[in-house]
This record gives structure tokens, sequence and C-alpha cells, in this order.
């Protein structure tokens, strides 16, 4: 990292770097302007937004939207409901995609090609083609309006399952093998050699999903109708419509709906990132 | 056989199922813990896929309440559906011409940006490192209804924040969202500023996958810095582009929350905002012509076979 650029550290080099760090920090609020906008505008008055001058700081600072939000709005219903579906979707999806994942690292079987083909094809796969007949499912199996139709269909993905391949082919055939020598169960291997093991690659497993779940759109709007029943972003999307609530207090709800995902990535920023740029780099 | 072995057959006999699975469980294992992926591929992508294609040649006449036993009542169109698609339907056409050019605009801004951070991002001494990827991630992390809504603010035309920062050099406020020849420009900031610093990441990983030796190695031989990109740095991240570009485009065809959101569940002035998977949507549960709707997925998703595969191609002609 200490290796010098060439022409080493003289004049040129301190105003070029000095340029460089004047370019990355306004990249760096150049992102983070549209957040504090959306925090400010929660607390300021309606008025206020649509007057001039333009600001970014509230000339007065004001609560009336929160009030407003978790007056009049089912906010705090859709909260429990995301934080529900994407909590079991999370759960379930992860367990199933570690379990693929190990299948494809540690096994031999005979249609194992064809499996990790359909795998690959699924992920490039576009939700054009089954958004419809999925959602003809989904009525005969009766789960409009229920978190089955959220949760189920998407349980294993994909994506999931080639990650967790990645990361359980690093754990160590001899450890398996020695608890086979030891009467374990292939089961018992998975939960007791496996899993913990690959506990970090869970971890990002576990956010990738939830927050996955957490911002989708599309689906849930096909399948969810009633207002009690919504989940985060579509009670958000429609705020304007039953509520006849303020930009600011729409404001409120991104703000407090976005504060849980930017504090797990803020947490886990590394091993995120690592995970999701895996598969590009190779191809 | 050896009395032995008989003796440790006869034991093993009362229980055949236990001392089958002790033997074979390692062949079984795999299947089982394939089992949910293959059964949800199954329900809810092989039937799914096949059942669309069978809709994309029918008429949806109504349906048939769940209580009933579900369904729909259909009438069999022959290739009218696919017919009307490509050779009438205007709508389509636009959809598909707005994908292509915002795909067009993001990917073609977007690389050489998201390269540029990354290169800075890649660069020793540069400060600030930790706080720029976090803040480049974060709106590709935010929820697209959460950007959406900001930005209703910021292409506010008389308040918005953007026409503000344009009216310090003198540009004239913009109607960004009303006048449709601005809509797609408008679009394309969005995009910008979500996909970013997303993709940015992507290539400072591939960066980070250049062997160092291999660099100093054609400096030595007297390779500029700049040759030293163009011929070394640039052909590994050549998956890296192939990455950026797919997705690029597959998301342009998929956008569907952003428009859905900025122009009130609606197509943008003179549909200067519909995309192909919004069309899809509105056809489907608007107006519930769901077999035209199919056929428009089955459309689509060629188109994107196609195009996907003919980038890998020219991709794998561009050889190192």
């Amino acid at each position: 990292m200490l290796k010098r650029k060439r022409g080493g550290p003289m004049d040129g080099g301190r105003i070029n770097l000095m340029f460089m760090n004047t370019v990355v920090l306004l990249g760096v609020l150049v992102s983070a302007i549209p957040f504090i906008y959306m925090i400010t505008a929660s607390f300021r008055h309606q008025g206020e937004l649509y007057s001039l001058p333009v600001t970014i700081m509230p000339r007065e600072w004001t609560g009336h939207n929160y009030e407003k939000l978790f007056g009049d709005t089912n906010f705090v219903i859709w909260y429990g409901n995301t934080i529900f579906t994407a909590g079991i979707r999370t759960v379930l999806g992860v367990y199933f995609a570690a379990l693929a994942g190990a299948a494809f690292a540690k096994y031999e079987f005979r249609f194992k090609r064809l499996c990790f083909f359909i795998v690959l094809a699924t992920l490039t796969l576009p939700f054009h083609v089954i958004l419809i007949p999925l959602f003809l499912l989904m009525r005969d199996f009766g789960w409009i309006d229920t978190y089955l139709a959220v949760i189920v269909p998407g349980i294993v993905g994909a994506f999931n399952i080639f990650l967790m391949r990645q990361y359980i082919e690093a754990v160590p055939d001899e450890l398996m093998d020695a608890a086979r020598i030891d009467g374990a169960s292939e089961i018992g291997i998975f939960h007791r050699i496996i899993i913990p093991l690959v506990r970090p690659a869970l971890g990002v497993v576990a956010i990738l999903t939830f927050v996955n779940t957490w911002n989708d759109f599309l689906w849930p709007l096909v399948v969810l109708h009633d207002d009690t029943k919504y989940l985060l972003s579509i009670g958000i999307a429609t705020m304007d419509g039953p509520y006849d609530v303020e930009i600011g207090a729409i404001m409120a709800a991104s703000f407090l709906s976005t504060l849980p995902i930017l504090i797990v990535f803020v947490l886990m920023q590394r091993q995120i990132i690592a995970g999701l740029t895996q598969g590009a780099i190779r191809g | 056989m050896t009395a032995s072995a008989m003796t440790a057959k006869r034991d093993m006999e009362p229980r055949t199922v236990s001392s089958w699975w002790s033997r074979n469980q390692r062949k079984v294992i795999p299947y089982i813990y394939l089992s949910p992926f293959l059964i949800a591929f199954l329900i809810f992508t092989v039937y799914p896929a096949g059942a669309s294609f069978f809709l994309s040649f029918q008429r949806v006449r109504g349906f048939i309440s769940v209580e009933e036993g579900g369904g729909v009542v259909l009438e069999h169109q022959g290739l009218k559906n696919y017919e009307r698609l490509l050779t009438k339907d205007k709508r389509f056409r636009t959809a598909i011409i707005n994908g292509t050019e915002f795909a067009a605009g993001t990917v073609l801004i977007q690389m050489p940006l998201a390269l540029g951070v990354a290169l800075l991002m890649n660069a020793p001494h540069v400060r600030f490192k930790t706080l720029a990827r976090l803040a480049f991630f974060a709106p590709y992390i935010t929820s697209a209804i959460v950007v959406a809504w900001i930005f209703t603010l910021i292409f506010e035309e008389r308040y918005g924040l953007l026409n503000a920062l344009l009216g310090f050099v003198g540009i004239e406020p913009i109607a960004w969202l009303t006048n449709k020849d601005f809509v797609m420009p408008a679009l394309i900031i969005l995009g910008l500023w979500t996909w970013v610093g997303y993709n940015s990441l992507f290539f400072l990983a591939g960066l980070q996958n250049v062997p160092d030796d291999l660099k100093e190695a054609a400096r030595i031989d007297g390779a500029g810095t700049l040759r030293v990109f163009w011929h070394i740095t640039i052909p590994f991240l050549r998956p890296v582009f192939v990455f950026v570009i797919i997705t690029g485009l597959i998301g342009s065809f998929s956008l569907f929350s952003q428009p859905y959101l900025l122009f009130d569940s609606g197509s943008g002035p003179q549909d200067s905002a519909l995309f192909p998977l919004m069309y899809l949507f509105f056809m489907g549960f608007e107006n519930f012509r769901m077999g035209y709707a199919s056929a428009m997925g089955f459309v689509l998703t060629v188109i994107i076979l196609m195009v996907t595969g003919l980038q890998l191609l020219l991709f794998r002609l561009w050889k190192v």
C-alpha cells in the first residue's frame, strides 16, 4: 500500500493527491445530500418546503410530520408486517440456500451439473415471464393478501445458493471425514461443522435477502391489496392517496424505514460488499 | 462367508432401514439438500413459465372466483397476441425505445464514472475511503420507492434542489417531470445517483484483482501509465464490464418502481416514462389482458436473452 507512484511525493504528486481527495469528498457529498434532504424535510412544515429560497436545513424545526405519521397512518403496522415477513423469509431462505450450497460444494451426485445449470438459468431468467401466471397461481392457492405469497415463491434464491456454494467449498474435507469416522451423520456434519464454519457468509446472505425483501415493491404490490397487510414499500408508495398526508410525513416514513438497513450496512459493509462482488469479478 | 461376518450380518438384519441409511446417506443427502430449491423451482418457475407460454396464445375472458376453484376463462387466439404486439402496438415500441435509451444513457455515462470512482478508491494515499464506500453504496440499498419520493422533491420545478443548484450557474428552471423531453434525463440522473457507486465497487474489486507484479513488469519494460492501464488493467476488468452492461440492460427493461412513483402510477407525459415491465404490469393488472401481457413477457425475455448473448459474444471476441 505504501508504494509510491512514479515521480514520487513531489509537489506535483501532492497537488494531485489533494485534487483526488477533493473529488472523493465531492462524490460523497453528491451521494449524501438526497439523504440529508430527506431527513431535514421530515422536520419541516409543508409551506417551508415549497417556498423560496431553497435550503437544505429547516428554518424552523417541527415534529408535526412524525405526529401525523404515527397518528393518521398504518405506518407502525406496515413496519411490523415488514419485519415479520422479511425475518421469516431471511431465516428460511438462508437455511435452504446453505443446504443447496452444501450439496453442490461437498457431494457428488448424478445430476449435479444439470442442477447447477438450473441454478444459473434461474439467475438469468427475467421476472417478466412468470409475473402473470405466478399471480394466477397465488390466486388459486388462496394466498392473495397473505404473506405466504411474499415469502414462499422466492424462498430459495439462486444467487444465494451460488454464494453459499462458493463459501462452503472452503470448508476442509478432512474435517468432515474425521467427523464421519467418529460416527457423525451427514445432517449432523451440516449443522455442527459446515454451518459454524461459514457463519460470516450466512450473515452476508441473510442481509442481502433481508434488504431485498425489505425493499421489494412490484411483487408485494401485485399480491397484497389490503391496507393493513401492506409492507413498508407499498405503504409508503401509496401514502399520499388515502391519508392525505403531506410530503414531510412521507419523508419521515422514508427516513424511519431506511434507518435499520443503513445501520446494518454501516456495521457490516466490508462483508456485504465482498459477498456481492464475488461472482462478478470471476466472470 | 466366515462366522464373524455371519453374525455381523445377523446383527444388522432387524434394522435394515437404518443400516441402509448409514451406508447410503452420502449418496442420498445431496438430493434432500437440494429438494427445497428444486420443488420451489418446479412450482414457482417451471410451471409459471409454461403457463405463461400457454397463456400467450389465449385471451382471458373472465376470472373464476377462488371459492369455485379459481382459474380463468380462456379463449384461444392463435398468434394474434404476438401479431398485435409486434406489428401494431405503438406503446410497446415506445416502452422498448425508452428502455433502450435509459440503458444506453445510464450504461455509457455510468461505466466511465464508476471506473473513475474505482480508480480513485484504489489509488494509494487517497483518504476518506471508508466513508466513500459507505456513501456510494447507500443509494443502492435504499428502497427504490424512498429514492423516488426524495427525487420528487429534488426534481420539483420551482422549489426543487436541482433547479436551485442549476440556478447558481444561470440555468433557467427545468420542468424535469412534466416536460416530456426532460423526463428521460431526469430518470438517468436518478439512475446514476443510484448505481454509479454500486458499480464502482465491482470495478474496485476487479482492480484489486490485477496482479501488481504484472504492472510492475510492464513498467520495467518501459510501458507508460496509460499503456499499462489500457493493455493490462482494462483486460482484467473484462468480466466487470460484462456484468455492468448486462445488469444495466436487464435493469432498464425491468425499471418499475421509480417511474411508477414519480409519475403517479402512470407512464409520464406522452408515455415518456413507459418501460417494458411497467407496460406489462399495466396490461396485466389494470386492463386484465393477461394473455397479451404474457406474450409481452416472452417477447421481452427473448429480446433480453438475445442482447445478452450478443454482448457475451462480443466480449469473447475482445481478447486479452
